[in-house]
């Protein structure tokens, strides 16, 4: 069969459109608000780039649904990564950005795949170091998976069973400028 | 996201794109807040080493580099010119090699030989950072500098940056003067004539001897240390003769705009290129400097390092 | 009786006025009109038929410094270059300014070389500048040139003496133009480039310094001064001036010095690093005009050997020269003759043969009949790659490895003996 050499015109899939997306997102963000009676003392941490947005989104959401204005902030983990030796190109680092101090907060970790696990452990570690927050929650768009450490979602828009060798492409109006949605992309080299 | 910086080594600023100066200097940001955090230390260089080779002294930028690489959690061995074997003869690039030989991944250097970071790169695979070499370049000075103006201007590009004193030996100069330019500020040069020649002009600068007359006009003034005490005496005829002509006076501050930043790369000589009361004064950007250099310093350990891993 | 017939080649000896295609017979040693019976024939048809090449500058190292070149290697370097005749810098240790030095270095190229190598004395004692070798012991001992190469007197009384007692053993003085307290600690042209790297400036005006006081003292003694390796624009116009009206000062060019400008230091490549150093194209530039209107009327190399963990240091630890024998003679056909077209082949001859020659009184430097049987077969047209790892020299501190050259010496004759021959 003739593939495609360019990962971007690969099979793909399309799992959410913008409408599933808005609507898992509103989901979520009902089941914050049950979890979290004090959402004052709520902080939406995302990770960058497309977590940022994400949590924004819930915020705003919230707002719609309890009237109440949920604190959002950055978590950037690049510089607690420990992969970053093993990766091609280095990610862009961008400060973090969390309302201090922690201690008596509930901080989501907001973020758009989760799959590894790792990319978390490393916003678990750079939330440390800002200080001790009462909990930490983790919300994602998507569960695709292939754990590599004891990390498991609160929150979930979409369990969505993988191969390894795919991938999952998400894009988003405000960081990608494209329109929202989420594919499964089969890998070019699968036969 | 991911980036397009590709060196492994910072050798100076001239061969660096206006891209790549923005990209540290936005990297910087990152860091810099890492200093505000109540662990002020992140893991992105666990495990590796690095290397402060200083052959020529100095006390602040071995101690910037040496806390950048520790708030960046790499381990750091510190070889000054009287500990290294150097005296004993060894070359540069046979201690390069000893280094290497003991798993350096980071080598800062200090020399007062103008070309040695670039020599050193071509015979080690580890990064090679460029900490000041004879009257070449200075390069992590120079990002902070251009740092510290973006901070407190939020622009470069337009802005008008006086730089005052002994530019003709000066690393820290050359190293303002290519990177302000490539980011569009314009950059006038001013002292006396032996220790500004004519010859900056090629460069792209304007030079003058008349500091009066360029301090109204400019938004950043960036004075350089003068030395007379050693080799300079053939330059100018002495320190109360400069301070006259091209020291910072209080008189001379008055002709400022009010917004005019007063940098210096220290170590200050007080009451000669600047009045003492002006380094500590509301214009004064000398210690944001020094915090900055830190970040500056990070931003550049971690780029360096990551991209010489894959 | 050895005998060789140079058949057919285009024969080019300035000093006998003649430029022609003709047979040249090479009998026991010296040039003969006599036709011999019994011979070897050499084919010169396309090449040029050169007297032995001459070159008044180089360092062979010895004895003091074998690690970078020896008289053996030195002279295998020069005949591969088309050299016949050397003349060597006395800058050794021990320096050559005594009898038994000199004695020492003659006696080893008698037997290690196939070249005719050279000596010349120190003028001051140990190049110390402060007081006269023993010249008249110098001269007995065979020097041809006094000379503090690589250092420059700088006392000008003292200068003035050595030229006038020179003058009594009609040995000339060749200088290496450079005032200290100008130049200082200078490494590169002060210009754009020394600024733009924060390189100590080596300025024109520390050569040229030097340069007019030669001129007052060759003027006033009367005698034979000879600046080595002019390099800036100014000197070439003082040289001018001098020479228009008769001054017995003569400048040579080195290779380097037309075939590069500063921009090279860029990468502190200390292949790149020379004493004096590369200058601007405006130096260059006067460089030609000066060998075009025979105001420098001397080529040579300044070959000067230095180990490689030597030349691999920072910038300014690294010794200044390069070695120059294998590439000289490419470089100048390839830039003055073809690219340039600052002079023709016969002027380039005359450049590397009767000038040094007479400039040296030596009788070498022609195909005069009775003269030693010295002979350089060129082809000006062969195109070739310099590759330093192939050099004779025990040295490859040179910036020219992989450059593409038009022109260079295919045969070197010294007493009628091939001690070289172009391998391709």
């Amino acid at each position: 069969m003739n593939q495609a050499s360019q990962p971007n015109d690969s099979p793909a899939i399309r799992i959410f459109d913008a409408e599933n997306m808005r609507r898992a997102l509103r989901r979520i963000a009902h089941e914050i608000i049950e979890r979290n009676r004090d959402l004052g003392a709520l902080v939406l941490a995302g990770i960058p780039a497309r977590g940022v947005e994400l949590a924004r989104r819930l915020a705003a959401d919230i707002e719609t649904i309890e009237k109440v204005n949920v604190a959002t902030g950055v978590v950037d983990v690049s510089m607690h990564r420990d992969d970053v030796r093993r990766r091609g190109a280095l990610p862009v680092v961008r400060a973090s950005e969390l309302p201090l101090p922690l201690d008596t907060r509930t901080v989501v970790i907001v973020d758009d795949v989760l799959f590894t696990g790792r990319t978390c452990r490393a916003a678990l570690d750079a939330i440390g170091s800002f200080g001790r927050p009462a909990s930490i929650q983790l919300a994602v768009l998507i569960d695709r998976g292939h754990r590599e450490l004891p990390i498991r979602p609160d929150y979930v828009g979409k369990n969505l069973p993988t191969a390894r060798s795919e991938r999952v492409r998400v894009r988003l109006e405000e960081t990608d400028h494209e329109p929202d949605g989420v594919w499964l992309v089969k890998s070019p080299n699968e036969k | 996201m991911n980036t397009d910086w590709s060196r492994k080594d910072l050798l100076g600023l001239r061969e660096l794109s206006a891209e790549e100066i923005n990209f540290v200097l936005e990297t910087a940001d990152a860091f810099k807040q890492v200093g505000t955090r109540e662990v002020k230390k992140v893991p992105a260089l666990q495990g590796k080493t690095l290397i402060n080779l200083f052959i020529e002294p100095s006390t602040r930028t071995r101690t910037s580099f040496e806390l950048a690489a520790k708030r960046l959690s790499a381990d750091i061995v510190n070889i000054t010119a009287s500990a290294s074997s150097l005296t004993k003869g060894e070359t540069l690039k046979d201690t390069a090699k000893v280094l290497e030989a003991n798993h350096a991944d980071i080598i800062v250097l200090r020399h007062g030989s103008a070309g040695a970071p670039q020599f050193l790169s071509t015979h080690v695979r580890a990064s090679v950072i460029n900490a000041g070499d004879g009257a070449h370049e200075h390069p992590t000075q120079g990002l902070l500098d251009l740092y510290t103006i973006r901070e407190k201007k939020s622009r470069i590009a337009g802005l008008h940056v006086a730089i005052v004193g002994d530019i003709l030996f000066s690393r820290v100069a050359r190293s303002n003067i290519f990177a302000l330019l490539k980011l569009g500020a314009r950059v006038t040069l001013v002292g006396p004539s032996t220790l500004v020649p004519r010859a900056f002009e090629q460069l792209g600068v304007a030079v003058t001897h008349d500091l009066e007359k360029v301090l109204p006009e400019v938004d950043v003034v960036n004075l350089l240390r003068i030395q007379h005490e050693r080799q300079r005496k053939e330059y100018f005829p002495g320190l109360g003769e400069y301070i006259r002509l091209f020291g910072l006076t209080k008189e001379r501050a008055r002709l400022l705009k009010p917004d005019c930043l007063i940098m210096h790369p220290g170590p200050i000589n007080r009451g000669v290129e600047i009045d003492s009361e002006l380094a500590d004064g509301a214009q004064s950007v000398i210690l944001d400097q020094v915090t900055n250099g830190l970040a500056v310093r990070m931003a550049v350990l971690y780029l360096c390092s990551g991209a010489n891993g894959s | 009786m050895t005998a060789t017939i140079i058949r057919n080649g285009r024969i080019i000896d300035p000093a006998n006025d003649r430029d022609e295609i003709a047979d040249l017979y090479l009998v026991d040693g010296k040039f003969s009109e006599q036709r011999p019976n019994e011979f070897e024939e050499i084919d010169a048809t396309g090449l040029i038929v050169s007297p032995g090449l001459i070159d008044l500058h180089v360092h062979f190292r010895e004895p003091g410094f074998s690690h970078k070149e020896t008289i053996a290697s030195g002279a295998r370097a020069a005949a591969a270059g088309g050299f016949t005749t050397v003349v060597c810098m006395p800058n050794t240790s021990p320096v050559a300014d005594s009898p038994s030095t000199i004695g020492w270095i003659r006696d080893r190229a008698e037997e290690v070389a196939d070249i005719n190598v050279l000596t010349t004395g120190a003028i001051s004692k140990n190049l110390a500048g402060e007081e006269l070798s023993p010249i008249g012991s110098l001269a007995q001992a065979g020097v041809v040139a006094l000379t503090d190469d690589g250092r420059c007197i700088q006392n000008n009384e003292l200068m003035r003496r050595a030229v006038e007692y020179a003058r009594m053993f009609d040995l000339p003085i060749l200088d290496h133009c450079q005032d200290y307290n100008l130049v200082g600690n200078g490494l590169v042209h002060e210009g754009y480039w020394s600024t733009l790297l924060g390189l100590p400036g080596w300025p024109g005006a520390g050569e040229e310094a030097i340069v007019a006081r030669n001129i007052l003292l060759a003027e006033s003694c009367d005698h034979r001064l000879h600046c080595q390796h002019i390099s800036s624009a100014g000197s070439v116009r003082l040289l001018r001036e001098a020479r228009v009206r008769g001054v017995k000062i003569s400048g040579e060019v080195c290779p380097h010095h037309i075939a590069l400008t500063d921009a090279a230091i860029e990468n502190f490549d200390t292949n790149y690093k020379m004493n004096p150093p590369l200058r601007a194209q405006r130096d260059i530039d006067a460089l030609l005009d000066g060998i075009a209107d025979g105001t420098l009327d001397v080529l040579a190399s300044d070959h000067a050997p230095h180990a490689k963990f030597e030349k691999e240091v920072e910038f300014d630890a690294a010794p200044f020269g390069i070695i120059g024998l294998e590439t000289e003679l490419g470089l100048f056909l390839d830039l003055l003759v073809h690219k340039h077209k600052t002079i023709d082949i016969a002027r380039l001859v005359a450049l590397f043969t009767m000038n040094p020659a007479r400039l040296l009184g030596l009788k070498s430097g022609t195909l005069s009949l009775g003269a030693a049987a010295d002979v350089t077969l060129i082809n000006p047209a062969l195109e070739w790659t310099v590759d330093a790892a192939k050099f004779e020299s025990a040295s490859c501190n040179t910036p020219f490895d992989g450059w593409k050259l038009k022109g260079r010496a295919v045969r070197t004759i010294v007493a009628g003996k091939t001690v070289w021959e172009n391998a391709l």
